[in-house]
């Protein structure tokens, strides 16, 4: 391992776990309001949501680029009030990975407040409990594990990340430079045997990723 | 205890539920086929359920009104209510079951209410380790021990097998007299009714049908319904 590939290391998984932090709440309270909620354009909401996970990444990255670029509408005021820029630093990466995960996070975690019986969350109201009593005491205790595994497979799929990424954030070593893009770079150089240690890296990563977040969703709550 | 429907009108897909009633017996029993509306009454007091129009009183305040814009949430009502299911919380025992809706030292004495139904055993065991009727009396006891100013309770003793019955059938006959709280109940049974003393209500597609002593309505000459007829008043 080189200095570079623990720089490029480091800087995925930290990108991966800021992406993954940033959507949580927004994805678990989607995610809720889906499995427990009639409301009008549900429909329209959970098809716009789950749109990453079938369009090509490229083109999921292109619509990024267009709107997170200064001239895009999202780019454009961020830089003139924040004077932040979003394309082609690191920003980039995590906006990309975020959306790309988003809709595995809300699918997943959608799952975990389905799988609570709505009957527990009304008899914990006819004891006293308010809502937000309800949430901490009874919906989260019991869809906690499928919770976390939401998080978990949301992080797995932010650490593989290639094509929006590529596209918002570009491949910058030292900047923007991620374990996928790495590895593109390298092969696309002719350097196998380099690729093939980030690759080995990869694979690790993944296979302890996927593996948490099975044994989590598998566990039984009690 | 006085539950005052008044046009209250609540639907639900096919279903509708129509009542103008008041209930003030201390044991009221709704009876009637499945699909009647019998749950939906008992969710609708406990404020799970909200009707569309009309009102629901109780003690005299409106609990739910739509004309108005009131509703009183189940969490402030005060009703105690025990599902089919028991719907005992998997990830606690059964003292975190029985301590859910404990607010401080108030309400009825855990050890009281723990020997009368006969649970006091059981309060280290998880929840899944319980029998149908074991479950039944710690649900029971849970809501009890919220201090509750109403019980309803859907089918209480269904599914359980005849001595089971048996066992908790006085239960419920000791807490009326015990903590003089009004109950209403959920039963398919004219035996239970019977033996429980109840006024009855009986439903049919979201409307009351009967309603009278239920030694009257399950006697011979009661009104001429095939399922009143199965009972032990024949």
């Amino acid at each position: 391992m080189t200095a570079a590939d623990w720089q490029v290391t480091g800087f995925t998984l930290a990108v991966a776990a800021f992406s993954t932090i940033l959507i949580l709440p927004w994805g678990w309270g989607l995610a809720w309001l889906l499995a427990r909620r009639d409301w009008p354009g549900k429909s329209l909401v959970e098809t716009v949501v789950m749109l990453p996970l079938v369009m090509p990444p490229v083109a999921t990255g292109l619509l990024l680029l267009k709107l997170l670029g200064r001239r895009g509408a999202i780019g454009g005021w961020l830089a003139d009030h924040l004077g932040v820029d979003i394309v082609f630093t690191w920003r980039g990466v995590v906006a990309a990975t975020a959306v790309m995960s988003f809709p595995l996070l809300v699918r997943t975690a959608r799952v975990a407040f389905e799988g609570v019986n709505p009957r527990l969350e009304q008899v914990a109201r006819t004891l006293g409990a308010s809502p937000a009593r309800v949430w901490w005491t009874v919906t989260m205790p019991l869809a906690g594990r499928g919770l976390l595994a939401s998080g978990v497979i949301a992080f797995a799929r932010a650490i593989g990340e290639f094509g929006a990424t590529v596209m918002v954030a570009g491949f910058i070593p030292g900047k923007t430079a991620t374990l996928a893009l790495s590895i593109y770079n390298l092969v696309q150089l002719g350097h196998d045997d380099d690729a093939l240690r980030l690759l080995g890296l990869s694979v690790l990563l993944a296979f302890a990723a996927v593996w948490a977040g099975e044994r989590l969703q598998r566990r039984p709550a009690t | 205890m006085k539950i005052e429907f008044s046009n209250l009108h609540l639907a639900s897909g096919d279903f509708s539920l129509a009542l103008d009633l008041v209930l003030d017996a201390p044991v009221t029993a709704l009876f009637g086929p499945s699909g009647a509306g019998k749950t939906t009454l008992l969710e609708t007091i406990a404020g799970l359920r909200r009707p569309a129009s009309g009102s629901l009183r109780i003690d005299g305040e409106v609990v739910n009104e739509p004309a108005t814009n009131t509703f009183v949430a189940p969490e402030r009502r005060r009703i105690g209510y025990v599902p089919q299911d028991g719907a005992l919380f998997p990830h606690l025992n059964v003292r975190g079951n029985l301590l859910y809706g404990r607010h401080g030292g108030s309400g009825p004495d855990f050890d009281r209410v723990c020997a009368l139904l006969e649970i006091g055993g059981l309060a280290d065991r998880p929840v899944h380790r319980l029998s149908g009727g074991e479950k039944r009396r710690v649900a029971l006891g849970r809501a009890l021990l919220a201090s509750p100013r109403l019980l309803l309770l859907d089918e209480p003793l269904a599914e359980l097998d005849i001595p089971l019955r048996e066992r908790v059938l006085p239960h419920l006959g000791r807490l009326r007299h015990e903590f003089g709280l009004p109950i209403i109940y959920v039963s398919h049974s004219p035996e239970e009714i019977v033996a429980l003393g109840s006024e009855v209500v009986a439903l049919e597609h979201g409307r009351v049908t009967h309603r009278g002593r239920a030694t009257d309505l399950f006697a011979p000459s009661g009104p001429p319904r095939q399922e009143w007829r199965e009972g032990p008043a024949r």
